[in-house]
């Protein structure tokens, strides 16, 4: 069966303060998978990201997201896509001056139009997916990172997005809670059927969520490496690739 | 039979005992959640059920906005005997209502009530804050001095960078607003002034009352507004937003002061230059009325700036130069301990900065009527 692909990136080159971050990649997302963008640091990983969510634009080449092109569309084009996406960044990105259940409830407000009391229950039903039950009335500023992590989840994810998207989600979190987020990304993936794209450069991550990874690379400024994290781990014929993912010194190679 | 505007669908069956049937079909997401969740409602509403049964065997897909759906249902049978079951639920459904924990949901307030607190709860923390405020106060003025005091001790502790840098920001380029808002002030005084001088024939006064109340009043405390605004809100910003960022602890941390480090330079450089620009400011005042005196009052320069000359005296300059670098001083100084006593997030920069412009412009307005009380007794 022919998957169905809700991301297509098409020859794209991303630029970065100038320089030409990433030259020319290609790739496909399907709808559903969890996807994994993997690479050093300063590899353009979050450069993608930026360009996969239309905050950038591309020098060139074509970016379409849920059948939308958004490297080449108009405003009201771009909005109907942002609908269909969701983003949790790297701290969460909370509004500091609301309390949790209204940083949640933000989007469902906005775009929806339910009533106030079933905006209530949503809410209380997106804290407990993400485990932050008991945690509404708290400020972003009185929780700890990884909840900010989580209540930022369940605001993305507020209006049930085709697509989340995810920028290092394990950075600055305690090995525990890191794994936690790994095994509800697992979950709202399986229960939600969620895609789920993951910049990450974290393995043990990698290896538990991952389905599928690309890794990109800063010297080749495209794609060195696509497919299963175990299989790129054991038998990549390219030596960085197996390096990268058993984190092994540049001296170790013989 | 009813449908939504989208994929899903239901059918309502009511067998006239109170026993209604419910057969939902298609998706139950988020793109028709609040359109069932209001038919559901008005359907239910208005036959009150005494148990309410749910058929999901046709539901395709169902997410936590379809079981916001089941939910609102569940909500509209009568509550104590009401009976309420769902039959036929797939395996995925099942899933996501096992993970939602379904029976036990809907019975939490998740937003905060705001309801204001009575009267004396309110005084209560209003001296509280208040109390807390001013011993922060206190310790900052402490703190200050003695950081002052160890670089008066010890000159080389100074940052010359960050001074120099400061003064460029607080001093030369505050140069054009406050020489353009004299000079309008200047022009504006004396057009005043003469028609009621006039008059009199007194047109010669008005030079005097321009550079007198230019010099002794209106140049330190306008200079001193301006800075306030342009400066004691950037000391103010840039300091909280290194509080929120760490950077403070983190200068703590390598052994430096915060103080010393960041509010020293500010407090000296506004010091310095703050003097310099009400100097600025009583000249382009006086040209201002100059200006005026020439035009409309047919006075000649030399006529003007003889009046002018023989007004002032040197004590009225450095009276108002004094009381500019008293109102530097109380303008940094404010604007710093405002960023230090950040709280919290973006919105909490926004209030110091807010608060060091208000608290800035109330202390040079107390200052110089308290200068004036001591004046009227001692000339």
């Amino acid at each position: 069966m022919e998957r169905q692909a809700v991301i297509e990136v098409r020859d794209l080159v991303a630029v970065y303060g100038g320089d030409v971050i990433i030259d020319s990649i290609s790739f496909d997302v399907y709808a559903g998978e969890i996807f994994v963008v993997l690479g050093g640091s300063g590899c353009g990983k979050s450069t993608l990201l930026k360009h996969l969510i239309g905050l950038n634009r591309p020098r060139s080449g074509h970016v379409i997201v849920a059948g939308h092109d958004i490297s080449h569309c108009d405003e009201q084009t771009y909005h109907t896509t942002l609908r269909k996406i969701g983003v949790l960044y790297q701290s969460g990105a909370l509004l500091g001056s609301m309390t949790v259940a209204e940083n949640v409830a933000l989007p469902i407000l906005e775009y929806t139009d339910l009533p106030q009391d079933a905006v209530n229950t949503l809410v209380e039903m997106k804290l407990s997916l993400v485990g932050l039950n008991g945690y509404e009335h708290h400020l972003p500023s009185e929780i700890s990172g990884g909840m900010k992590k989580r209540a930022g989840l369940a605001r993305a994810m507020a209006l049930n997005p085709q697509i989340l998207f995810f920028d290092e989600p394990s950075a600055g979190l305690d090995p525990v809670t890191s794994a936690e987020l790994d095994q509800l990304i697992l979950d709202l993936n399986r229960i939600l059927g969620t895609t789920m794209v993951i910049v990450t450069h974290e393995l043990q991550s990698i290896f538990t969520v991952a389905q599928r990874v690309i890794m990109l690379d800063k010297r080749t400024r495209g794609i060195i490496a696509e497919g299963d994290p175990i299989f790129l781990r054991d038998h990549s014929r390219n030596s960085f690739v197996r390096r990268f993912l058993n984190r092994e010194l540049k001296v170790a190679e013989s | 039979m009813q449908t939504a505007e989208m994929s899903c669908r239901y059918d309502l069956f009511d067998r006239g005992d109170g026993h209604i049937r419910v057969r939902f079909e298609g998706r139950m997401d988020a793109a028709n959640a609040a359109f069932m969740v209001r038919e559901i409602k008005d359907v239910l509403q208005a036959r009150m059920p005494r148990s309410l049964t749910i058929d999901l065997q046709n539901v395709t897909y169902l997410d936590d906005f379809g079981a916001l759906v089941l939910l609102e249902a569940k909500k509209m049978i009568s509550d104590d005997v009401g009976h309420f079951s769902l039959e036929n639920v797939g395996r995925d459904a099942q899933r996501i209502l096992s993970v939602l924990n379904f029976d036990a949901l809907g019975k939490k307030q998740v937003f905060s009530q705001k309801q204001r607190p009575n009267v004396f709860v309110r005084l209560g923390e209003g001296v509280l804050e208040h109390a807390s405020d001013l011993k922060h106060m206190v310790s900052f003025v402490g703190s200050v001095c003695l950081s002052l005091l160890h670089v008066a001790v010890h000159p080389r502790s100074l940052r010359k960078d960050d001074l120099v840098l400061c003064m460029q920001r607080t001093g030369v380029d505050a140069l054009p607003i406050v020489g353009l808002i004299s000079f309008l002030l200047g022009l504006i005084m004396a057009f005043m002034s003469s028609v009621q001088l006039r008059q009199f024939g007194a047109d010669i006064y008005v030079a005097s009352l321009v550079s007198l109340a230019m010099t002794r009043e209106l140049g330190p405390i306008m200079t001193a507004i301006i800075v306030a605004g342009r400066s004691g809100s950037a000391f103010a910003a840039e300091i909280a937003t290194m509080k929120i960022s760490e950077e403070v602890d983190a200068l703590f941390t390598m052994g430096f002061d915060p103080t010393r480090f960041l509010v020293v330079p500010k407090v000296i450089a506004a010091v310095i230059v703050v003097p310099l620009l009400t100097l600025f400011s009583d000249v382009f005042a006086i040209l201002g009325g100059l200006v005026v005196g020439m035009l409309t009052l047919d006075l000649t320069a030399n006529a003007y700036m003889a009046q002018t000359i023989k007004t002032l005296t040197l004590f009225d300059v450095f009276l108002g130069v004094f009381k500019s670098a008293v109102f530097a001083l109380l303008v940094s100084w404010v604007g710093c301990l405002r960023g230090f006593q950040v709280r919290g997030g973006a919105a909490s920069v926004g209030r110091a900065t807010t608060s060091a412009v208000v608290s800035g412009i109330f202390l040079i307005i107390l200052f110089n009527s308290v200068f004036s009380v001591i004046l009227r007794y001692w000339e």
